[in-house]
Parts: C-alpha cells; sequence; structure tokens
C-alpha cells in the first residue's frame, strides 16, 4: 500500500477539520532552524520515515530553541532506518499533552468492512495491550456506530465535557479514510492538551494502490507499499509497468543489511505471487539473500519480461540469478524465455542463472534457455531452465551448487551490447522499441530463415526481409521478434535486433 | 450431476467484459475446456457476436433473459467492476466470478454490502483466478486433451485438473486457495498421484472478497462426492485460524493445507494495526501450528501439498 508521510496526512486531516500541531517539513538543519524560530517556544523535531517506533530510537526529538533544533534535525538528518534514509524532518509545536488516545481506522477482513481501533490509553507500546483496545464496527453509510463510541468515551478519563469534540474528531478521522481510501489512517496519540483541544499529534496513513488513480493530487510517486521511498531502480521499473499493460511487473528492492554471513545476494524473478513465495522460501531456506522481489506474470509481453531482467541485474553484487514462480502457468512461457536469452546476451551475464518456467510451453522454454547456456557469445556462465515437475526445492539445491561453483564471482552491472548495424540498418518502430536487420549480412539463406521465423511478420524483397505488414499490425508484436532475434541469434545468423531501451537505465538507448 | 459443489457440466455461462483482450482470450479457453459458456456482456455492443460466435448483450438482465445463464465470470476493469458484480446479482445471477485485479477496496466493501440484498447471489474473488468443475477426459493428453462435462469458470489451465471418473485412486478432493498459482501447483500434484477434484476454487486475495474458506468447506464437507480438501492459504488476516476451528467442529472429511509466505514479499502487513489485527497469529507458521491443532494435515513445503491430502485420504505413498 501506498504510504503517505506524516507532513503528507496531516495536512489531509488539517483540511478535513481535524486539528494537527503547527509546523512543517524540512529537508535540511538550517530549514528545520528557521521553522523552528517562526513557530517560537519548544518544538518536535521528527524523521519522516516509515517506520514505527521512531522515539525510542531517536527519531523524535525535542528542542527548546531554534538553535537546539538546527542540532537534532542534523542528528536526524543522518538517520537510517533499515532501508531508509531519512531526507526530510517535521518540525511543530510541541504539545502540551493531558490525555492520549489510539485511534485506526483499518479494514477488518473479518467483518468484511471498515473498523475503528480505539484504546484509551495511546501512545507507544500499543502493540502490547492489544488486549485492551476496543474494536467499533463502521457502517458503509452511517459511518462508525456513534452508540458505541460514546459508551467507550464514557469508560475514560476524559472530560466528559470534550467527549462531544474527541467524537467529531474520530468520525473526522473515519470520513478521511473513506474519502481517500485509505487502508490504514492510524493517530497515535489522538491527544488532548492541557487547554482542553482534541489534537492529532502523530498520523499514518496508506492509500490503497487500487484506488490511487482516483487521488491523482496525492503525493504518491508507485502505488506500491514499499518500507522505503522508491530507489532509483524502482521507479525505472514502475515507469516500464506504467509505459506496457500486458500482464503483472512488479519489482521493489529488499532490505539486504543481514547479507553478512549469507551465502550471497540473489536477483529473484518469479512469476505469480504464491509460486514466488514458495520460490522465495526455498531459496531463503538455502541461507541466501535476496536482492529484491520480482514478479512477471499474468501474460506478461517477452520485452517485459526483458526490460525486468535488466533491471534486476542492474544491482550490484549478485551472486546468481534464480527466476521461479509457479510451475503451472496458463501464460506461454517461451515468451519469457526468450525475453530472458535477450537481456542475458546483451549484458553478457557472467553469473549463474537458474530459470524455472514451469506451465504452457515449458519445454520450448527450456529449449531456449539451454540454446543460451551453450551459447559462449551469449552468456560466461551456466543459464539452465527447468520444468513444472521440478520442484523449487530441487532447483534452489541446484542454484546453490552452481553458486559454489562460481566460487563468489559477484555481478557488476554493465552497460547493453548493442550491435555494431545497429543506427545504419534496414529498421522500423515497434511500440517503445526500433527493430534492425542488417540487411548486409542477409544472404539468400539468412532472408529465408529470417522470413520463416517471423511469423509472418516480414517478407522477402530483392532477397531481402522486410516489413510484411503495417507498422501499426506489428507495434504490439515485441514478442514475436524478440523470438526472432534470439533465434537468429542462436542460429548463428545474427541479423535482427530489437533495441528496448529502458528510460533511465539505457542511456545508450537509440531511437 | 453432483458431482461438483457450485457449478456443473449443465451451468450456464456469460462473460462481462467478453469484448476486452482478456474476455476474449478466456472465453475462448473455457470454451475450448467444453464449458458451456452462453454469451457476453459489453454495453454498447449488444446485438453483436464475438469471434465464438455468441450472443453479446448491453446488459446482463438482457443476457440471462437470452440463455438462462445462471453464471459469470467477470473481467470489466477495475473502475466499473463492482457495479459489474452487482448488475450480475440484481440479474439473477448465482455464481459471479470476479477475476478482475485491481478493484478499490472501498468498491468491494460498497458490493459486498449491497450484496446482503441478493441471497442467493455467490461471488467468488475478485482478483482470482476462479473455479472449475472438471470434466472428464475423452481425448488427447496433456495441455491438448479435451474434455466433457466439466465448467471451468476463469483463467487457469483447464488440462491439469482430474475429474473423479478418470482419478485412479477413485477419490476426489476440493480445492480451496486464496493464492492462484498455487492453486496449480496443488492440483497438477494431486493429479499426478491419481486424486481427482471435485471442484476447485480460487477464493483470491483481496481483503473483502466473495466466498470464503468456512463457507466452502461447508459445500464440501456436504458434497457426496468430495472425499478430503485442500486448503492453500497465506499470510495476512485470520481467516485459516477460523476456518482450523471451524473444521475441527464440523468437518468430517480429511482436510490438508499450506500457508504460504515464509518469505513474505513486501506489503503484507503494516503499521501497528497491522500487529494488533492480526496479533501474533499472523505468521505462516503461527497458522500452520493453529491448523495442526485443529487436525489438519499440514504440508511443510509446497512440493509435498500433494503428499500430504494422499496421506490424510488414506492412499498408500508412492
Amino acid at each position: 500500500m501506498a504510504r503517505l508521510h506524516e507532513y503528507q496526512s496531516k495536512a489531509l486531516l488539517a483540511q478535513h477539520g481535524v486539528a494537527v500541531p503547527e509546523g512543517g517539513p524540512a529537508s535540511s538543519a538550517a530549514e528545520a532552524a528557521q521553522l523552528a524560530a517562526r513557530l517560537g517556544g519548544p518544538v518536535a523535531v521528527k524523521a519522516q520515515a516509515w517506520v514505527t517506533n521512531r522515539a525510542a530510537t531517536g527519531g523524535v526529538q525535542f528542542a527548546q530553541n531554534p538553535r537546539q533544533a538546527e542540532a537534532r534535525a542534523s542528528e536526524i538528518l543522518q538517520m537510517r532506518f533499515g532501508n531508509f534514509a531519512v531526507t526530510e524532518v517535521l518540525v511543530e509545536r510541541m504539545l502540551d499533552i493531558h490525555n492520549e488516545l489510539f485511534v485506526s481506522v483499518t479494514i477488518d477482513d473479518a467483518a468484511q468492512a471498515p473498523v475503528v481501533l480505539l484504546d484509551l490509553h495511546g501512545g507507544s507500546g500499543i502493540e502490547g495491550r492489544a488486549e485492551s483496545v476496543q474494536r467499533l464496527p463502521v457502517d458503509t453509510h452511517r459511518g462508525v456506530d456513534a452508540q458505541a463510541l460514546r459508551a467507550v468515551l464514557g469508560t475514560s478519563a476524559i472530560d466528559a465535557d470534550l467527549h462531544d469534540d474527541v467524537a467529531s474528531a474520530i468520525e473526522a478521522i473515519v470520513d478521511i479514510a473513506r474519502r481517500y481510501d485509505a487502508r490504514w489512517l492510524e493517530i497515535n496519540p489522538l491527544a488532548i492538551t492541557s487547554d482542553g483541544n482534541v489534537v492529532a499529534a502523530d498520523c499514518r496513513m496508506t492509500i490503497d494502490d487500487y484506488a490511487v488513480f482516483r487521488h491523482p493530487q496525492l503525493p504518491i510517486e508507485i502505488a506500491r507499499e514499499l518500507d522505503h521511498p522508491a530507489t532509483q531502480l524502482e521507479r525505472i521499473a514502475y515507469q516500464v509497468e506504467q509505459a506496457d499493460h500486458r500482464g503483472t511487473f512488479y519489482f521493489a528492492q529488499l532490505p539486504t543489511d543481514g547479507v553478512e554471513g549469507s551465502r550471497g545476494l540473489i536477483g529473484f524473478h518469479g512469476a505469480g505471487g504464491g509460486g514466488s513465495m514458495m520460490s522465495m522460501d526455498a531459496i531463503a531456506r538455502l541461507g541466501f539473500t535476496l536482492a529484491n522481489f520480482c514478479d512477471t506474470s499474468g501474460n506478461p509481453s517477452a520485452a517485459k519480461v526483458y526490460r525486468a531482467a535488466r533491471i534486476i541485474l542492474a544491482q550490484r553484487g549478485l551472486v546468481g540469478y534464480f527466476g521461479s514462480g509457479s510451475g503451472v502457468a496458463s501464460q506461454e512461457q517461451y515468451h519469457s524465455a526468450y525475453g530472458l536469452a535477450k537481456a542475458f546476451w546483451e549484458i553478457n551475464l557472467s553469473i549463474p542463472a537458474v530459470i524455472r518456467l514451469g506451465g504452457n510451453g515449458e519445454d520450448r522454454a527450456v529449449d531456449i534457455l539451454h540454446g543460451v547456456g551453450r551459447d559462449v557469445d551469449s552468456v560466461s556462465a551456466p543459464v539452465e531452465g527447468y520444468k513444472k515437475d521440478d520442484t523449487p526445492a530441487f532447483i534452489a539445491q541446484r542454484f546453490a551448487q552452481l553458486v559454489d561453483e562460481a566460487a563468489g564471482r559477484a555481478w557488476t552491472p554493465r552497460p547493453r551490447r548493442v550491435p555494431a548495424f545497429v543506427d545504419r540498418a534496414y529498421h522500423f518502430p515497434i511500440h517503445h522499441a526500433t527493430v534492425w536487420i542488417d540487411h548486409e549480412h542477409c544472404d539468400p539463406a539468412t532472408t529465408t530463415f529470417v522470413v520463416e521465423h517471423s511469423g509472418g511478420l516480414l517478407t522477402r524483397r530483392s532477397n531481402l526481409p522486410v516489413l510484411a505488414v503495417s507498422e501499426q499490425t506489428v507495434a504490439g508484436m515485441d514478442s514475436e521478434l524478440v523470438a526472432l532475434e534470439v533465434e537468429c541469434r542462436l542460429a548463428g545468423r545474427p541479423v535482427v535486433f530489437l533495441d528496448l531501451p529502458i528510460e533511465g537505465l539505457d542511456n545508450d538507448a537509440v531511437v | 450431476m453432483g458431482m461438483a459443489i457450485l457449478v456443473d457440466g449443465d451451468t450456464k455461462v456469460l462473460c462481462q467484459g467478453i469484448t476486452g483482450s482478456f474476455g476474449a482470450l478466456h472465453t475462448k479457453g473455457c470454451l475450448n475446456y467444453g464449458t458451456r459458456m452462453a454469451g457476453g456482456v459489453t454495453p454498447g455492443r449488444g446485438g453483436e457476436h464475438d469471434t465464438n460466435d455468441l450472443p453479446i448483450f448491453d446488459t446482463v438482465a438482457d443476457a440471462v433473459a437470452g440463455t438462462q445463464a445462471t453464471a459469470t465470470m467477470v473481467f470489466v476493469p477495475p473502475p466499473f467492476a463492482a457495479d459489474a458484480i452487482l448488475e450480475a446479482a440484481a440479474a439473477g445471477i448465482s455464481v459471479i466470478c470476479a477475476i478482475t485485479e485491481g478493484i478499490p477496496t472501498q468498491d468491494m466493501i460498497r458490493a459486498k454490502s449491497a450484496l446482503r440484498d441478493f441471497p442467493e447471489a455467490r461471488m467468488i474473488g475478485p482478483n482470482c483466478p476462479g473455479i472449475i468443475s472438471p470434466g472428464r477426459r475423452v481425448a488427447g493428453e496433456g495441455a491438448d486433451a479435451k474434455f466433457e462435462g466439466g465448467c471451468k469458470i476463469g483463467i487457469m489451465p483447464g488440462y491439469i485438473h482430474l475429474a473423479k471418473h478418470d482419478a485412479a485412486s477413485g477419490l476426489a478432493v476440493g480445492v480451496i486457495s486464496r493464492s492462484g498459482t498455487l492453486t496449480y501447483e496443488a492440483v497438477w500434484q494431486c493429479s499426478d498421484l491419481g486424486i481427482g477434484q471435485t471442484t476447485c476454487v480460487g477464493i483470491g486475495g483481496d481483503p473483502v472478497k466473495g466466498l470464503g474458506f468456512i463457507e466452502l468447506l461447508d459445500m464440501f464437507e456436504r458434497d457426496r462426492e468430495t472425499d478430503g480438501v485442500v486448503m492453500i492459504g497465506e499470510i495476512g488476516g485470520s481467516d485459516e485460524t477460523e476456518a482450523g476451528a471451524w473444521i475441527k467442529q464440523h468437518m468430517s472429511k480429511p482436510v490438508a493445507a499450506f500457508i504460504a509466505g515464509r518469505t513474505a514479499p513486501p506489503g503484507k502487513r503494516m503499521g501497528h494495526a497491522g500487529a494488533i489485527i492480526g496479533g501474533k497469529d499472523d505468521t505462516a507458521e503461527a497458522k500452520m501450528e493453529a491448523l495442526r491443532g485443529c487436525g489438519v494435515s499440514i504440508a511443510q513445503s509446497p512440493a509435498e501439498i500433494g503428499a500430504t491430502i494422499a496421506k490424510a485420504l488414506g492412499l498408500p505413498p508412492q
């Protein structure tokens, strides 16, 4: 689920009638000092990071004056929480808190409806008090059960005069969650100050990924749950996905802090959520650390699988490439095999790759992978293909063996190879790509081979292969053309090349 | 027929979103399997026919009137899918299989609440592979096999399934799964061991969904042809543990289960409320332990799902 920063979600609260402390974000210590000066008096300086327990780890500190605020901000801006490097702090006026409540709106999957979780003692350590947390059902049309809410407040130590204000704030919070399609909206604490105001002292909000399209105004870069701000590769991958909706493509980098003592970092390429999970389990059990999670499934095009592989292999330090997801996919697996084959050739893969492509067309998929593995021009490390009858546990063992034999050679990302004929040869455009055919090296037999393997997209003219269909027809045929490129190369006739540039990764893109 | 739950070889099926690329592709796949596809719905295209010569209607009500269909598969894009589900319910469809991935949760909460007015309508999904009651193999092998008398509604590969009639063991299980791809693995293993399937239901991975484990366990318990049940769960939520308690109380047939997600992909849990809602039960290990305590046979790895249910059914090891 896409997360908002505390200051971003507080802005939404304020906009819809829930009071928040006065303040704002700062991305430098000097800016924090200026903010503190403007606010006057004591301030809180809070790391803007998607982690719990910031207070216990020094991510929330207090300052009496601008000079202290500057020092605290400087300290916090150097912090890292797991995968999350802090780049912003929230500076806000200190509250004089009299009572604290824990208020959270989420989806109760047992009730299949929203629920308000309410605890009369807010603040940290709430997980440990799960027993005392009250659950108030939320009706789709009527909102939170007002009577139940009053009943709970009636048992609290909060001044009875303030119950109306607290109830209104909670009702507003429920409404904001609905309005912005929040999967979670958590206020901990909802503070009652000594002077009798009800203020959201903290706020965490995650938006339903599926509904982000309805809220273009929200500052969400990637509609996915990440435990860190999007990395450069994740942004690149997300652009690839947005540009091509054929099949799913999900790429996220994982924390690799525990890599010491591990058997090494691996690039992981799954297909299908459940199948990917079991494959990740299998490889993690052998002591490897996943550098990333990646899923291409639901009939992805060969170009999409190719781009996924390139993005995975843009990560430094990998000891191998492990591809395994569903063993019985209903997609044609040879498209994926061709996409991988092209990627492995372009970067001359030099770490072992073990790929399980079970399901439709698996025999052909495995033949392609083994073809690449045998081709010394394509790769300089073993590439092995497996089918549905080979279990993830089995291929994980095989992978470990190949990595051991490679004796710790780690991957350094390198730019892709582009054949010399690109830029001057016969070419035509397809979606987000260009197809190049090296007519200079098309002897009659090669032309015959190319035309025969083009699935009717190319024809022979003056003894050379040229486009047989309209540019509109060929535009979405990248899977067929990637297949053609790989088949030509494996047949020793490398005259076809698809330039499938990846924005942000290939500065050498030729268009 | 009584060889299955919810759908069988007599079920007439519609496709909502039949003219979209996915709807068209999978309508053909279902037809090839032998499903009685009766027509499709695309607003504004009523009166036309699709590439398989199936009639297209503007509304589900028209399609029901014209074809007497009782089931539908929904391939409508996410922003309109919840309305499509409700339209099907209002038109009297009794099995609504929502394949669409990415329906906003708030839409599903509203749809789920509105579905209470249509107690006859049973929803499967969304974000699921669908439902299949396997047919008998009448010709061919592997992916080229031909089947008869079955009903496949959804995107799963039909050929991996095995009808009880064709099962060497003479036994058949029901399959209930939150995971798409793991369902296929489990089915394949069962078929390979000669264990047939009466019906396989992918219930989908979204938090707000149609039929759940308990309703389906109940149907399989009552179904004469079903000899046992395979359950595939995931981390997140408490559905599996609640199903375990139900099994302990009500289920006489053997149940085998696997819970995926020891290595959870990012995004399965979040925030304080995650820990409170899911509690300490929300890990794969805890769920497996809870189910074991309820008499469910647990597969330690997904590769052992078939062998686990075989043993629970009293079949000799292979």
